[in-house]
């Protein structure tokens, strides 16, 4: 079980035991409650399961910055993602140029839809991620279905992990996030100064049956699904269309793909 | 033996007391930096470490730096050397310090520091940097201290200790080696990505340490009359010489490698740290050309023996090598790996006021544990009769 869900389960359990002894005094003549046993924790049944996630980002229907901001702030306003103007700001979901984003692909001349296309950039969850390799703590860690995770409460702020990534995906929070949150979303946590975030391919939205984010509000541009299983959407996308990925020949094996 | 430290000369204490003043003020910084985040530093996203960093890779150097006394003296069975060994390694305990220090002002969540431990990670060589640090941290103070305790008595060290001084001249490489690591295997990061890095680093410390510790001799010839002795300088200035000479052809292979392949992605942060970025310039421009200057004249000055056997002129040349070296594996070595960044775009990062604040402090800090533990070593000498001028 990856450990950023068993900690929410764990916040969960103690909260309905919690709970649960409050009511305990009021029905005390009533049906004595279960124990709260250790490990009854079951994950969701709508709960979508893959042998690797992988997102697939067709960048001919995606790629100019009034829509591909609306995407973005769907994410950011989500996961509660700061604010912070200047070189100290935290993103997860941002974009870019072609050459910005695909900067070893030096073509003198591009085709002009794609020289002013926007493209997007986000943590890849490498199926062999150097920010991994390199963490001191365990902190960000990979699950085994292919994603890449940040404990918050673990992570030291040493930022081997930033100098690492090839990709330039992870932010440091060099202050409090909060007070420049403007739109607080209570449904998700939001982070404290001095540990490292990133995209986390919405795993907590998985666990519920639900796609991520970006994808509900991309409307069919980003594709999102198993690529072990040859009949998944990405997997289709990748069999008909031609694309490419971000620094493949790092070896990092990078679970977003592109399709320009 | 610590109680030495309370009998000292009233400029002794005006010198303690003038470095605690800096260790405070640097305190008072840090206690900010604690409450409002590492943004009171230059840092940004892009380039996320920095002259804290930095900092400590050159330090980790220093600390290494010493086993270039202790191999020759323990390996060769080369006497002179034992005369000031103690010095090496408590100036190796005051670099250490500094190295743990300047890891965990870079830390965001310092009071998580444990996690390090509770968690072992062995696949982070980050792991293994703080477990070697610490490992050569006691090694040295157990040495250092053991030796010393017997000289006061005037006795042969316990046999064990020869143990410890081995393993302590591996250690040191080790130390060296693993902070190389740290660097040379992130892909992406060309400036870092190669095989000599850790080569470049044990080289560019067999320099910089030695060079260190022989003008701090000088210094402490000049206060105390405790002289280091020809035994010692002139073949240490000779190790330095060749340590520099290494140092600066591996740099150039470098140099090979980047420009003769003409792969952009190496090419392109030493075209950066040169000569800026489409006709912008970085202070780092004029700061590594400095470095290049430095390492050239001082090794002119060391290479030709007249000049490095003038004491008139040595120190000159040390001077001249350690700003070299710490320009090139510190800062140098930090903006290199950094800009461009992952999207080939140029982002200068300059250290900030508060940054460098910090780091004062904690130089002040390494530099009132070399003054204490110097102090009782050579009370020590002193006391056990051992000559201070030497008639040569
Ligand atoms: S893109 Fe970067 S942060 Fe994301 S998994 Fe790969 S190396 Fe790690």
């Amino acid at each position: 079980m990856n450990s950023s869900r068993r900690y929410f389960l764990k916040v969960a359990g103690l909260s309905a035991f919690a709970l649960a002894g409050g009511a305990g005094a009021a029905m005390a003549a009533g049906s004595a409650p279960a124990p709260a046993g250790r490990g009854s924790y079951e994950a969701s049944e709508k709960a979508l399961k893959a042998g690797r996630w992988a997102m697939v980002i067709d960048t001919r229907k995606l790629n100019t910055v009034e829509r591909m901001r609306k995407v973005i702030d769907a994410c950011h306003k989500y996961h509660n993602v700061p604010d912070i103007p200047g070189t100290q700001e935290v993103k997860w979901l941002w974009d870019d140029t072609y050459h910005h984003a695909f900067s070893d692909e030096v073509h003198p001349v591009l085709p002009t839809r794609v020289e002013e296309s926007r493209f997007f950039m986000l943590c890849n969850h490498c199926e062999n991620p150097s920010c991994v390799r390199v963490c001191p703590v365990k902190a960000t860690y990979k699950t085994e279905q292919g994603l890449v995770a940040i404990d918050y409460h673990r992570c030291i702020g040493c930022r081997f992990c930033m100098a690492a990534c090839p990709y330039g995906s992870r932010s440091f929070n060099f202050q409090d996030p909060r007070p420049f949150i403007k739109d607080l979303n209570p449904a998700y946590p939001t982070r404290m100064r001095g540990v490292v975030e990133k995209c986390t391919f919405c795993a907590e939205r998985l666990e519920k049956g639900l796609l991520p984010v970006c994808v509900e509000a991309s409307e069919g541009a980003i594709l999102f699904g198993d690529l072990r299983d040859p009949d998944s959407v990405v997997s289709k996308a990748l069999a008909e269309n031609y694309s490419i990925r971000r620094k493949p020949s790092l070896g990092t094996d990078p679970g977003v793909y592109y399709i320009i | 033996m610590l109680e030495r430290v309370l009998k000292g000369t009233p400029k002794f204490y005006l010198w303690l007391s003038f470095l605690l003043c800096i260790i405070g003020y640097a305190f008072i910084v840090y206690v900010f930096q604690l409450c409002y985040g590492l943004k009171i530093t230059g840092l940004s996203r892009n380039i996320s470490w920095g002259f804290y960093i930095a900092q400590f890779t050159y330090l980790v150097g220093v600390a290494a730096g010493a086993v270039m006394l202790v191999l020759p003296a323990y390996f060769h069975h080369y006497k002179p050397f034992k005369r000031v060994i103690i010095f090496g390694e408590f100036l190796a305990i005051g670099a250490v310090v500094m190295c743990m220090l300047f890891i965990v002002v870079d830390m965001g969540q310092p009071q998580r520091v444990l996690n390090m431990f509770l968690h072992p990670t062995p696949n982070s060589v980050m792991f293994w940097d703080a477990t070697v640090l610490l490992g050569y941290l006691f090694l040295n103070a157990i040495i250092g201290w053991t030796t010393l305790e017997a000289e006061r008595y005037d006795v042969n060290p316990p046999r064990w200790i020869k143990y410890l001084v081995y393993l302590s001249i591996f250690w040191a490489f080790s130390i060296h080696t693993v902070t190389g690591f740290l660097y040379a295997g992130l892909p992406g990061r060309h400036y870092w990505l190669t095989a000599v890095m850790a080569a470049r680093f044990l080289a560019s410390a067999f320099c910089s340490g030695p060079a260190l510790l022989l003008l701090l001799l000088f210094l402490l010839k000049k206060l105390t009359k405790f002289d280091p002795g020809k035994a010692v300088v002139r073949p240490l200035s000779l190790i330095i010489t060749y340590a520099m000479g290494i140092n600066v052809f591996l740099y150039c292979l470098e140099l090979f490698t980047a420009f003769y392949s003409g792969i952009p992605g190496h090419a392109d942060p030493i075209v950066f740290l040169f000569m800026g970025h489409e006709g912008v310039d970085a202070w780092v421009n004029g700061w590594m050309w400095t470095a290049v200057v430095f390492a050239f004249a001082s090794l002119i000055l060391l290479i030709t023996p007249r000049f490095r056997t003038n004491d008139k002129i040595l120190p000159w040349a040390l001077i001249m090598l350690f700003i070299a070296t710490w320009i090139d594996k510190s800062l140098g070595l930090l903006i290199g790996g950094f800009t461009p960044t992952p999207y080939e775009t140029i982002e200068i990062y300059t250290p900030s006021f508060w940054e460098i604040s910090v780091g004062l402090g904690i130089f002040a800090l390494g530099a009132l544990i070399v003054s204490v533990l110097w102090k009782i070593a050579l009370d020590v000498k002193k006391e056990a009769g051992e000559e201070f001028e030497l008639s040569e």
